[in-house]
């Protein structure tokens, strides 16, 4: 893990080579350290990190910090396996237009992470964030012709009555 | 009922097609209740008189009766065959049922089948997701009848504690015969559902999900038209027979 003092450096580096903007927030909490980013820069914030030795994306996923604004996440843990370090990235998007760059495919700005593939999908799946870029964006989980995004926080949580014998007639209806 | 076995005194070595011809017919009469006459009665009966009551006993500690039906059902009750077919984590428990310790090749349902051509049980081991429900049903409808499904596990049978967006349980979308609760069931359970199953096929093969769910009617019947290059033997024996001509083959005459 990169300390308190390497996180900060992390982030100076990205300020400085991305802009200001570039860098929102940094958070060290129980040995963990993650920068939150701007989200139009993700493709490059990812690859400069690559070149630092954070060669391996080893999770993306999706929260929803419903109420607030802008509400949903994405976040992308990056693993160097030579030193054994990990660091997350974090962005945040609203929810009104859940738009991000896809980080699975090589362009201009940085290059490709293909495990990102189905992990965005997934992440499109549950949370409804679109990932622009992403060549084969569907549902993963759920079935092609569900509506809605399960793990948004404002679904219902779903279940039905359990027909027991007892309540069986009520549940289920006359037989 | 006594059952004997012993070497017949007195049996030759050979015996002759017309010895053996008229055994069995002293063994129909026997049956029937005929009078038993003459020098055909059996060795054993040598020397006694049966009268009616007597006669009758004999039959009874003799024979057998039964109807065609429960015997059917006896033998299909013996013998299921489940498909080979997990979802979770049940399916670990339903493995071992058929592993060395609980082994339920005792009561012989051991033959677990890859196909639902060849299976006549569905255990619904584990969840039952809802893009997974229409595949298991075509799985069930695959399966030739009669057929039986069992729930195994509270996330099939009341969906447990996956009582959500996800899952559905398995009586929205199967007809289920028993369901054994538990999380997981232990193997024990499983082979007790398994028996209950067993004791409805064989005590009451009416009941089945059939009446329940008010389906009669409902078989699917094989017509002329989907087998068109089946040629129908009785079909044609009965059409041949119909027409004078005897359609069986010729039996060979000794001066032939």
């Amino acid at each position: 893990m990169p300390d308190a003092t390497g996180l900060e450096l992390i982030a100076q580096e990205l300020r400085e080579a991305e802009g200001e903007g570039a860098v929102i927030e940094t958070t060290f909490f129980r040995a963990r350290g993650s920068v939150e980013i701007d989200p139009a820069r993700v493709r490059s914030v990812l690859a400069r990190l690559r070149e630092r030795g954070y060669s391996f994306l080893a999770s993306v996923h999706g929260v929803d910090y419903y109420p607030h604004e802008p509400r949903l996440g994405v976040h992308y843990e990056l693993l160097d396996m030579a030193r054994v370090d990990r660091i997350t990235v974090k962005l945040r998007v609203r929810s009104e237009r859940p738009e991000v760059d896809s980080v699975t495919e090589e362009g201009p700005d940085g290059p490709g992470w293909p495990t990102a593939d189905h992990q965005e999908r997934e992440v499109y799946d549950m949370f409804g964030v679109v990932f622009r870029g992403h060549r084969d964006l569907r549902r993963i989980l759920m079935p092609e012709d569900y509506e809605g995004h399960p793990q948004r926080r404002d679904f219902p949580v779903g279940g039905e009555p359990v027909a027991f014998t007892f309540n069986e007639r009520e549940t289920l209806g006359p037989m | 009922m006594e059952v004997r076995r012993e070497r017949l005194r007195g049996q030759p070595a050979h015996v002759d097609a017309d010895a053996l011809r008229v055994r069995s017919l002293n063994a129909h009469q026997l049956l029937r209740g005929a009078d038993l006459e003459g020098a055909n009665r059996p060795a054993h009966l040598h020397g006694t008189e049966l009268d009616e009551s007597e006669l009758e006993r004999y039959v009874h500690e003799r024979v057998l009766t039964t109807t065609l039906e429960s015997t059917v059902a006896w033998a299909r009750s013996n013998s299921f065959f489940p498909l080979a077919f997990g979802l979770a984590c049940c399916a670990m428990e339903q493995f071992h049922t058929a592993g060395s310790r609980m082994d339920i090749a005792r009561f012989g349902f051991e033959a677990f089948r890859a196909s639902p051509r060849q299976a006549d049980l569905i255990i619904l081991a584990g969840r039952v997701s809802i893009k997974m429900a229409p595949i298991i049903r075509r799985l069930y409808d695959q399966m030739l009848e009669p057929k039986w499904a069992i729930s195994m596990g509270a996330c099939c049978s009341s969906m447990g504690v996956f009582n959500n967006y996800a899952l559905v349980p398995a009586d929205k979308f199967l007809p289920i015969d028993v369901h054994v609760p538990g999380c997981p069931p232990r193997p024990e359970s499983l082979m007790h559902g398994i028996l209950k199953l067993r004791k409805m096929v064989q005590d009451d093969p009416d009941l089945g999900w059939r009446d329940r769910y008010q389906a009669r009617g409902t078989e699917e019947v094989i017509g002329e038209g989907d087998t068109p290059d089946v040629v129908d033997a009785r079909g044609a024996a009965a059409a041949a027979v119909n027409a004078g001509v005897d359609a069986r083959p010729a039996q060979d005459t000794p001066g032939a």
